[in-house]
């Protein structure tokens, strides 16, 4: 967050609105400065939730508006919130921007509302999205902030993704799971469901059940941490 | 720092403002809510008699499984004697709720469809996986004795293991065609056996997952016992 610091020039310019900055507010949570392989944060239910794709998914897209309106809110009422409370509202923020997630999901796709179940609600506990209040919203302008909340949903978002990628295709041989696009990729078809497209490779493929269980997901975003440090260098620590 | 008298306010009125917005839109989606709710019961109710259908239940619409639920299906409560309760649909009874009531005060639901060649039962059961609650909808011929179809679901079974008796569609299409009485007429029920099952009173059960699969076969044994009375009462009467 350096540039965040960084004095703003005497004679204010008019910010442009989708200039280098905002763009770096998008791209870095997804490499640079990832809120799970590199900071380590919302691994919970990145474990939980990521056994299929289509949860993943669907994971994803209400953490990434939870994260981009808790952070515009909590930026519109920064300079109003009280210091002594502002955990409590931001919690208020959040609690209500899930809720409406909640309700939403469960007009749209009940299937799916109960699949995720408690972990819509988790949301809430997500440190990703109290920690960009406090980190950035809380110091930052409203569509700055907005930016930000994306980003940081898009970087969790993508990691949640391709862990499941990972966990449904090595666990159950089948990708999307659950969606009107499930596909069986490998393992034995004839086991899997009949109204599927199926590819079937590798027919001698045993699922593996320990994909399935949450200490895979560890594995897997291990994995995920080690490959992302030896792609992008910079994230190696120096000590 | 704010005053004390700038805190409280500030926080009555946010959580009065949240406190709106989340009641108004509650209250609006209600109605969408309880539809989605109520097909998701009877989509579950109409997946055990899948094959009789002859259709793929999960890609019917909305509208599909009502139309099919309110023209083809008949609606009776009884009570572990056997006696029809009046006053009460088949899709309002709770079935979570039931299972905590002592027996006799018990509401069990049957939803009877009229195939072609005969008359189907569905009937609900409920019971413990490993985590927490499961249940099943069991669809007897009118025999009361062939299964013709089942379909089940889970609270919290683990994705990919207890998860799969529902995720998996081949573990309820076993049930197709098996007994629940043996050739003296004793009830026997179905059984879930590691690898290697036979006869018409066992299935496969799910490796990885022996204990939500002796939940399913407790579940049956238990759950479609109290149904008996009524099916002896109508077997008698036809």
């Amino acid at each position: 967050m350096a540039e965040t610091a960084v004095q703003q020039p005497a004679i204010k310019e008019r910010e442009p609105l989708f200039g280098p900055k905002e763009k770096r507010l998008i791209t870095d949570p997804l490499n640079d400065n990832n809120p799970i392989t590199v900071q380590v944060l919302g691994i919970c239910s990145a474990l939980a939730v990521t056994t299929l794709v289509y949860p993943s998914v669907v994971m994803a897209i209400a953490v990434v508006f939870v994260t981009a309106f808790s952070s515009l809110f909590t930026s519109l009422l920064r300079k109003s919130i009280p210091k002594q409370v502002r955990m409590i509202v931001q919690l208020v923020i959040i609690a209500t921007l899930v809720t409406v997630v909640e309700l939403t999901l469960k007009a749209l796709n009940y299937e799916v509302y109960k699949q995720l179940s408690v972990f819509i609600g988790l949301i809430i506990t997500n440190c990703i999205v109290m920690g960009r209040l406090e980190a950035f919203s809380m110091a930052n302008k409203p569509w700055r902030s907005f930016l930000d909340g994306i980003g940081n949903g898009l970087g969790y978002g993508a990691i949640l993704i391709i862990v499941a990628l990972f966990r449904e295709l090595l666990g159950k041989g089948t990708l999307f799971a659950g969606s009107p696009l499930a596909w069986k990729i490998i393992g034995p078809s004839a086991e899997f469901m009949l109204d599927t497209s199926s590819i079937g490779w590798l027919g001698w493929y045993q699922n593996n059940n320990l994909m399935v269980l949450s200490a895979a997901a560890m594995f897997v975003i291990g994995l995920l941490i080690w490959a992302h440090r030896s792609w992008n260098p910079k994230l190696v620590d120096v000590s | 720092m704010h005053s004390t008298r700038y805190i409280v306010t500030f926080v009555i009125i946010l959580t009065a403002v949240v406190a709106l917005v989340l009641s108004l839109m509650a209250t609006g989606l209600k109605p969408i809510h309880d539809r989605n709710e109520a097909i998701y019961n009877k989509k579950a109710i109409i997946s055990a008699i899948e094959t009789d259908l002859g259709m793929a239940v999960n890609d019917l619409s909305g509208e599909e499984i009502q139309s099919i639920f309110d023209e083809k299906i008949k609606q009776v409560v009884v009570d572990d004697e056997g006696n029809v309760l009046d006053g009460i649909q088949a899709e309002d009874v709770d079935m979570a709720k039931e299972k905590k009531k002592p027996v006799p005060e018990r509401k069990f639901p049957i939803y009877v469809y009229d195939a072609p060649d005969g008359k189907i039962y569905i009937v609900s059961v409920r019971g413990s996986g490993l985590w927490d609650e499961i249940w099943g909808n069991i669809a007897l011929e009118d025999d009361f004795n062939t299964v013709a179809g089942a379909a089940f679901d889970h609270k919290g079974e683990t994705p990919g293991l207890g998860a799969e008796i529902k995720d998996n569609p081949n573990f309820a299409d076993q049930f197709e065609g098996k007994k629940l009485y043996g050739e003296g007429g004793e009830f026997t029920s179905i059984a879930v056996v590691k690898n290697g099952a036979s006869g018409v009173h066992q299935v496969d059960g799910i490796s990885g997952a022996t204990i939500t699969g002796n939940g399913v076969e407790d579940m049956l044994e238990l759950g479609i016992k109290y149904y008996e009375p009524y099916f002896e009462k109508i077997g008698k009467a036809n």
